[in-house]
């Protein structure tokens, strides 16, 4: 018995040194830490940005910048503590040379403060908090904010004779951001936000928030939703009447998300909503990105594989600047960079390192029997609203 | 006002369904189950799955789902549960936490964690106006449902316990089972049929709740507290406890969230602590008995 533990001891501890001495002899390689939550409520964002990353490596080999790039995934199943303490080991352990993905605000802003303390650049991927590239100079996201997208809609629905609106988020960071953001803009063009609804994360029954939007009777009624709840929203929106009512329904890209808008069925056709990304983006980058992506996987990608995507490019390109060197150097070259993405073309502010980028008003409409968001309107080079104070 | 008291009664209905199997096994058969929710998650899948998967009408999947999780149940029940009959509440607690988060995990790895809907059939997505201002009521075809098979529910289960044999013997064996057993009555196997039939509620529960409280693999926890509220509230000595525990619950909820958006969920644990603090009993509690 004793026996057998030292020799199962001693075969750790000489494959730790293997490990190591592995580690020091690969000085060529540089390491790129990605967390995401591949498990849990938000792993379909997880899902999809792995998709991607594996696709960007697959098309563009697995150098750059003269070195071996090797990803590592680690998935955090979006608790902020999980996302503290992997960044921590990817930084001691691994020595990546940057950190990347974080699904959602709380994950992201746990780990700002290692990205500083260490001079580690830190990719944000996919959430979309406005605030998030203040917490650390060592923050690039290349996802989105939601002011970037309710200010978007705010605008298209001012010129389109919508006055009177009810905002209805889910009451959490993102969704005041929309509220607020949206709000203003609304209000500036001299409209009018006559509610402002809040429905808890976890309650999905829709039903008293609907009654009193109808009740408010609203020229349009504007939702964000984390993507998740954005059919079982739909459906009820449906079902209590409000279309017939007169009350359009208008919403941040989240409700209507590519990755689940089949499964939504036809009462989500003719939703307006705003966005940076569509996997209907007719442009010739975008054709080719999403046959790429539906080859190797099931599923379409949506604005989370886009910004997974984004997120590698901007990495590969950065580290060919450095000669593969990490820290200031790595974030002065990823800042600034313009590039033509599925997306369209979307340059790194080199102020805020955040991402400057059109924003798109969309339909969802059926297409050879699946339904896409149909993009119909651009607002040009938006930079999130939330630096601008 | 009349729409959302119709709202109100409907999501109440529906929470009953769901908690009833709960307020069975832990009153009739003094067993605290927290894997009641992991049943009802189950039963949803199994009515997306059919639906989805392999196409079958919404209403052949409502018994389908009901079957499936009570097989479930009782096959658990012969293997698992029965060992856990005469542990302490602690033991049984323990126990079926995890056995939650097992189901949970296990969904999650199978299933996919996001949200997953079905598309209700076109009679059910209707919806009927009257009247008009302050009075008008508009129902939803779906809730209407969710009201019609919860009304008939409810009544076929009170005869069932208060007026067939199998009502007696169940009563019998919960009030004293070794006096029960040596009358004859076989008590494993009323336990066995009780706890399936509490399993299979659950499941058509969340057959049901599918299309008004959405479905993913965390269902279980989500709803646990609501259903762990109507048990403590309603007391779990009869139907009509939960019944009406579960009815106030949902129209308070709705009229909370409708009038009060600020407080929003919270109403519904204000409700409870006022209905514990008058009645720590719970709203119907039995005098006597065999505990």
């Amino acid at each position: 018995m004793i026996n057998t533990r030292k020799r199962v001891m001693l075969t750790a501890m000489s494959a730790l040194a293997l490990i190591g001495s592995g580690a020091q002899a690969q000085s060529d390689t540089v390491k790129i830490g990605v967390i995401l939550p591949m498990t849990g409520q938000q792993a379909s964002t997880g899902r999809q940005i792995d998709a991607a990353i594996k696709l960007w490596v697959a098309q563009n080999g697995n150098r750059a910048g003269g070195k071996k790039v090797e990803v590592i995934i680690k998935d955090d199943g979006s608790l902020p503590d999980a996302t503290r303490r992997l960044a921590q080991e990817l930084v001691v352990n691994d020595k990546v040379v940057a950190l990347a993905g974080f699904g959602i605000t709380p994950s992201a802003m746990a780990a700002a403060p290692i990205a500083t303390q260490s001079k580690t650049p830190l990719v944000v991927m996919a959430a979309a908090t406005s605030s998030i590239t203040e917490a650390s100079p060592y923050v690039v996201r290349t996802s989105f904010t939601l002011p970037q997208v309710s200010v978007g809609l705010a605008e298209w629905a001012s010129a389109n004779k919508i006055k009177k609106v009810v905002s209805l988020v889910a009451d959490y960071g993102p969704g005041y951001d929309a509220e607020k953001f949206f709000a203003e803009r609304i209000l500036f063009n001299g409209g009018q936000v006559i509610e402002k609804l809040r429905t808890p994360l976890r309650a999905p029954d829709f039903a008293p928030v609907l009654q009193k939007v109808r009740d408010a009777n609203p020229d349009a009624l504007f939702v964000f939703l984390p993507s998740g709840q954005g059919a079982a929203f739909m459906k009820q929106f449906g079902e209590r009447g409000l279309d017939k009512a007169g009350i359009r329904l208008i919403a941040t890209g989240d409700v209507t998300d590519d990755d689940q808008l089949n499964d939504m069925g036809d009462v989500a056709i003719g939703v307006v909503s705003s966005h940076h990304y569509s996997a209907a983006h007719p442009s010739p980058a975008n054709k080719k990105f999403v046959e790429a992506f539906q080859t190797a996987n099931k599923f379409r990608p949506n604005f989370m594989a886009v910004g997974g995507y984004d997120g590698m490019r901007l990495l590969y390109k950065g580290l060919d600047a450095t000669k593969g060197a990490g820290g200031d150097a790595l974030v002065a070259a990823m800042k600034g960079q313009l590039f033509e993405s599925p997306r369209g073309q979307v340059l790194i502010d080199a102020q805020t390192r955040d991402i400057i980028q059109d924003v798109y008003i969309r339909k969802v409409e059926k297409k050879d029997g699946q339904l896409w968001n149909i993009e119909f309107d651009t607002i040009k080079s938006v930079k999130d609203p939330g630096k601008n104070r | 006002m009349l729409t959302l008291l119709f709202d109100g009664i409907a999501y109440g209905m529906l929470l009953f369904v769901l908690s009833l199997g709960l307020a069975v096994t832990m009153g009739l058969m003094n067993f605290v189950n927290l894997a009641h929710g992991a049943f009802a998650m189950a039963g949803g899948y199994v009515l997306v799955v059919l639906m989805r998967g392999y196409g079958w009408p919404f209403l052949a999947c409502l018994p389908a789902a009901f079957a499936v999780t009570a097989l479930l149940g009782a096959v658990l029940e012969r293997t698992l549960y029965r060992r856990m009959y005469g542990k302490p509440h602690l033991d049984q607690v323990l126990f079926s936490i995890g056995l939650t988060f097992m189901a949970v995990a296990a969904v999650d790895y199978v299933m996919g964690s996001s949200q997953v809907n079905v598309q209700t059939p076109e009679w059910l997505r209707g919806r009927f106006e009257f009247g008009s201002g302050a009075l008008s009521l508009g129902m939803g075809a779906y809730r209407l449902f969710i009201i019609v098979v919860c009304v008939a529910l409810t009544v076929g289960l009170q005869t069932l316990l208060n007026r067939t044999r199998f009502g007696s013997r169940l009563r019998a064996a919960v009030d004293d089972p070794r006096v029960a057993a040596g009358l004859g009555i076989p008590v494993n196997r009323v336990f066995l049929l009780t706890f399936a039939a509490g399993s299979g509620l659950a499941g058509l529960g969340g057959a049901l709740g599918v299309d008004i409280l959405g479905l993913d693999p965390s269902f279980p926890f989500k709803f646990m507290v609501y259903f762990l509220i109507v048990c403590a509230v309603g007391g779990t000595s009869s139907i009509t406890g939960p019944l009406v525990a579960a009815l106030l619950l949902g129209i308070a909820d709705v009229f909370g969230k409708y009038y009060l958006p600020k407080l929003g969920a919270f109403i519904v644990y204000m409700l409870m602590i006022a209905i514990l603090l008058w009645r720590p009993q719970g709203l119907f509690t039995r005098s006597g008995g065999g505990r």
